[in-house]
């Protein structure tokens, strides 16, 4: 049973509190992600779950034992690291089955494992090469080779993908998927990257400043980001907040804005409109991502939450698939998706349709989600 | 299923830490151990040690019972320590002076992608690989007034050239500052070399696209640049400098007389052969507050500029 | 690397890499003027001596003068060459280079890869021992071998070397293991590895180059030093940079130049042997303790 359960971990170095208060329940056989930027405290915790690092207060469980006091190789975990950190003075071959050595595992079932490694991540014929032989991409693979051959109940990955180049990236990315897929192996992956953890996770764990900020699945993150900066942390390119005010119109509430000098007003979705209520007359920040502003193309026929405008478009940035377009909003840029045929010069106006069922609002004291 | 009711503990075991788990927390304290004792020890604490016998009235055998300054005062009233602190600043200034130009010198000069590089600096640094006593040996015989160097040159036709520093009283010293440059130079070169070698290509093209002249380069930019290792060549040559003993010795014995006389062979006269003890360990203390006085300064201020 | 600076005109480029030649060749002349000297005075008789000159070839060769200082040579009170004195040296060094050595990996492995409070602050006092001129020691130290019974003994140099080059060993292993990547020491936690298989499987594989340069370095220092010598042993016991030291300042009878320069290379020959085969890692030694400044 490979589950995880992380309460009210808190970690200090001397007086400073990296980690304030984690609670963390994950299912055997989840893939969930630590993601935030750097200093937000999740290589610390993973740290901690291996056992590298002490836990100054609160518990961690795997498999239903509470580790805290556990070595890391009684943890019955297995970790892949930023920099692969083999053994640069043992074959690839000794390197997968070092561990086992260790555990005193006899040589036929040693050899047995290494061939169903090897198998498994297609590396039969690297066996007998040298670290320093690899490449980048082959490494990772014996890093992971490493990691499968302990069979263990808890994967931890810290950044593997991180020292790879794009394209061999994504390749991986695929690989570990699939690899999760087939094992269906307890995975706790840590990244900076929100792609990625966009791509792998069932659930996400977004963190900042040694709290987690929401831990949910990605398309919920996606959605119905909890505050402002996992709406802005999640999506690439980044979502759109424009500070506005609150107006009761006809008994529905929307927000103000102004483009230029046209003034005009956003309805609210259907869900918030009860919650905004008490909002009316006050300012708050409105986020809307920016393939939720773009031309007429994706839209057929009539959509009752679609309102069509104009605005100046002051950069063009065509990306291939997409162009995006920068606008402005009551002063703040704006940065739609449009198809890149129907993407003016810069300085041009433009009909944009702005897709209103999507917009989140937040507070902009707690900059947390209204809901 | 850990049933997630925050106090239900009782589905989840709790395995105790383990023995071989506290011993490996202790290990590594446990092998750095005997070296930091030593140092406690044999360093600092015969540090203390001596300091308190510069603070008695040891002679020949070792007293314990505070007897105040008056070895420090002894010390100071001594003629011959005066005459070693002087020869000290001048071999120490005239030393550090040579060793840097003759090492940067060299150093520059290596660096002009010269064939045989690596042969050439093997050259200069071979006498790194000296001892002292050996060096100090072969200059004896080098500057023996009437077998060697002075010799040589007269044969030569200079009939009158006298070079005969090294049984001179007023001149045995710059004897010593010849022999101890040809030992170091070599040191400070490889340091300067590694540092010209450190030195980013672009900065030197974006100063010749500028328009500036080999010289102006150098001057305005590469030697400069080369700041942290004239800092470090001056720490390791300015301790070289305080601790030089052993070539005096075997250079010119601290002679004729005492006129080469350095803190270190004072220290070593006195406390050793002439069975002072308080004395001797009073002039050791000295020798460490200059060591102390030179070098943590220049460090602090150095590690100032750095921010 | 810094590059020549071509000048627009061909001629003045030629004249200034003759001039850097030239310099450098002089230079090295300067430099190999001394072993050139000890070398052929050491080959000549005492009569070549006086009717020649520094610089002149000798006229005969001749290795009485090496056979003496080897052999007869007095060196104080003793008339027994510097056989005795190279042996003695010979027994002290090696243990004292081996066990500095050993110690000093294992500081260096702990201070970086299992670092503990105050660990960093210890290495910093560890540090600073370097800097002390070693007078300030000599006192307390002559009376605790007298107390340890191992005063003017081979013991007794083996032990003061040890101590005082631990800084040193510390130092140079220190810097070089902070270049191995501490997760390779997390990777081999997590596969079960403990402190002493981590160093001996891993980290030990990895030290060869600096293991060199530590034992390099430390010959070269141990073999060479005087100071501990001349005030830790006496008579026979003397290593041998003492016993040239007093076989060249003994004034009886007739200055024996050519055996002082025999005496002289048989001293340096060990460390100079290192040099010349070794040459790379004693640099990669000297930059290295400078390098932390």
């Amino acid at each position: 049973m490979g589950s995880l359960s992380i309460r009210n971990v808190v970690k200090r170095f001397g007086p400073v509190q990296v980690l304030k208060g984690i609670n963390i329940e994950a299912q055997d056989g989840e893939f969930l992600i630590l993601v935030g930027p750097s200093g937000c405290g999740k290589s610390t915790l993973l740290n901690m779950i291996a056992g590298l690092d002490s836990i100054t207060s609160g518990e961690i469980a795997i498999g239903g034992r509470i580790v805290n006091d556990l070595s890391p190789k009684d943890r019955d975990i297995a970790m892949v690291f930023q920099s692969y950190a083999l053994y640069p003075n043992m074959s690839v071959r000794d390197n997968i089955s070092f561990g086992l050595k260790i555990r005193k595992v006899p040589k036929e079932k040693q050899d047995e494992i290494v061939a169903r490694v090897a198998k498994t991540l297609q590396m039969e014929p690297l066996l007998d090469r040298m670290p320093s032989q690899l490449s980048g991409g082959q490494r990772q693979r014996v890093a992971m080779g490493r990691a499968l051959a302990r069979d263990p109940m808890l994967f931890l990955f810290d950044e593997p993908l991180s020292n790879l180049d794009a394209k061999l990236r994504v390749e991986m990315r695929t690989e570990i998927k699939l690899l999760h897929e087939r094992l269906k192996a307890t995975i706790v992956y840590v990244t900076h990257d929100q792609i990625e953890a966009m791509t792998l996770g069932d659930r996400i764990a977004v963190m900042k400043d040694g709290e987690v900020r929401q831990l949910a699945s990605p398309q919920e993150v996606y959605d119905n980001p909890a505050d402002l900066f996992v709406a802005s942390f999640i999506g690439s390119p980044s979502m759109n907040f424009i500070r506005c005010p609150v107006v009761a119109e006809n008994g529905t509430i929307g927000v103000q804005l102004h483009e230029g000098t046209e003034r005009f007003v956003f309805r609210a979705p259907p869900a918030i409109q009860a919650s905004l209520r008490s909002w009316a007359g006050k300012e708050l920040i409105m986020g809307i991502r920016p393939e939720q502003i773009t031309d007429r193309s994706p839209w057929t026929g009539e959509n009752p939450h679609v309102v069509s405008r104009a605005a100046k478009v002051e950069v063009v940035q065509p990306t291939g698939p997409d162009t995006l377009a920068l606008i402005h909003l009551n002063d703040t840029p704006v940065t739609c998706r449009v198809h890149p045929e129907s993407a003016p010069h810069p300085g041009e106006s433009m009909g944009l349709m702005f897709d209103l069922s999507k917009l989140v609002f937040f507070d902009p004291q707690t900059e947390k989600r209204i809901s | 299923m850990i049933p997630s009711v925050a106090g239900v503990d009782t589905a989840l075991v709790r395995p105790r830490k383990r023995l071989a788990d506290y011993v490996e927390t202790v290990l590594p304290k446990v092998v750095l151990g005997p070296t930091l004792i030593c140092a406690l020890l044999f360093v600092y604490g015969f540090i203390l040690w001596t300091a308190w016998l510069s603070f008695t009235e040891s002679r020949i055998l070792p007293r314990y019972d505070f007897a105040g300054l008056v070895q420090y005062i002894a010390l100071f009233a001594n003629d011959r320590w005066w005459i070693a602190l002087k020869n000290l600043a001048i071999f120490g200034s005239l030393f550090i002076f040579f060793c840097l130009a003759i090492g940067l010198l060299l150093a520059i000069l290596l660096d002009q992608r010269i064939r045989a590089e690596g042969f050439l600096r093997s050259i200069y640094l071979y006498p790194m690989a000296l001892s002292f006593i050996v060096t100090g040996t072969a200059w004896r015989w080098i500057l023996n007034p009437g077998l060697g160097f002075e010799h040589l040159v007269r044969q030569l036709g200079f009939e009158h050239f006298t070079f005969d520093w090294i049984v001179t009283p007023g001149m045995s010293i710059y004897a010593v500052v010849i022999a101890g440059a040809w030992q170091s130079t070599g040191f400070v070169m490889a340091l300067f070399l590694a540092g010209l070698r450190g030195i980013d290509d672009a900065i030197i093209k974006a100063a010749q696209v500028d328009g500036a002249g080999p010289v102006r380069i150098y001057t305005s930019i590469i030697i400069p640049s080369l700041r942290p290792v004239f800092f470090s060549s001056l720490i390791i040559l300015g301790h070289i400098a305080i601790k030089s003993f052993d070539l005096v010795m075997a250079l010119t014995g601290g002679g004729p007389g005492f006129s080469s006389d350095l803190p270190a062979t004072f220290m070593y006269t006195f406390a050793f052969n002439r069975n002072q003890i308080g004395l001797g360990a009073a002039s050791a203390m000295m020798m460490l507050m200059t060591v102390i006085a030179i070098i943590v300064p220049m460090i602090y201020s150095e590690t100032r500029r750095r921010g | 690397m810094a590059e020549p600076y071509r000048t627009q005109t061909a001629g003045p480029h030629l004249v200034a890499r003759a001039a850097v030649y030239t310099l450098l060749i002089l230079f090295a002349l300067y430099y190999l003027m001394p072993l050139f000297v000890m070398v052929t005075t050491s080959l000549k008789t005492l009569d070549d001596i006086r009717g020649g000159n520094l610089l002149a070839l000798p006229r005969e060769v001749s290795l009485d003068a090496w056979v003496k200082a080897w052999g007869s040579a007095c060196t104080g009170v003793f008339c027994g060459g510097l056989k005795g004195n190279f042996m003695n040296s010979v027994s002290f060094v090696v243990p004292a280079v081996a066990i500095s050595t050993l110690i000093g990996a294992f500081n260096g492995y702990v201070l970086t890869m299992w670092r503990f409070k105050g660990s960093d602050a210890l290495f910093t006092l560890l540090l600073i021992g370097c800097f002390i001129p070693f007078q300030v020691v000599l006192l307390p130290m002559a009376q605790t071998l007298g107390w340890l019974g191992i005063a003017n003994s081979i013991p007794g140099l083996i032990f003061v070397h040890v101590i005082y080059g631990l800084a040193f060993t510390t130092l140079f292993f220190r810097n070089f293991y902070v270049t191995v990547p501490a997760e390779l020491t997390k990777a081999a936690r997590i596969d079960g590895a403990g402190f002493f298989m981590i160093f001996w499987r891993i980290i030990l594989p990895l030290s060869p180059p600096i293991i060199v340069v530590c034992v390099i370095w430390q010959f070269t220092q141990i073999w060479n030093d005087f100071l501990f010598g001349v005030v830790f042993s006496s008579g026979q016991r003397q290593p041998i940079t003492v016993a040239l030291n007093n076989l060249v300042n003994t004034t009886t009878g007739v200055k024996e130049y050519n055996v002082d320069m025999a005496a002289a290379i048989i001293a340096a020959l060990p460390t100079l042997f290192v040099y010349v085969v070794a040459g790379k890692y004693f640099l990669r030694g000297l930059t290295a303790g400078a390098v932390k400044g």
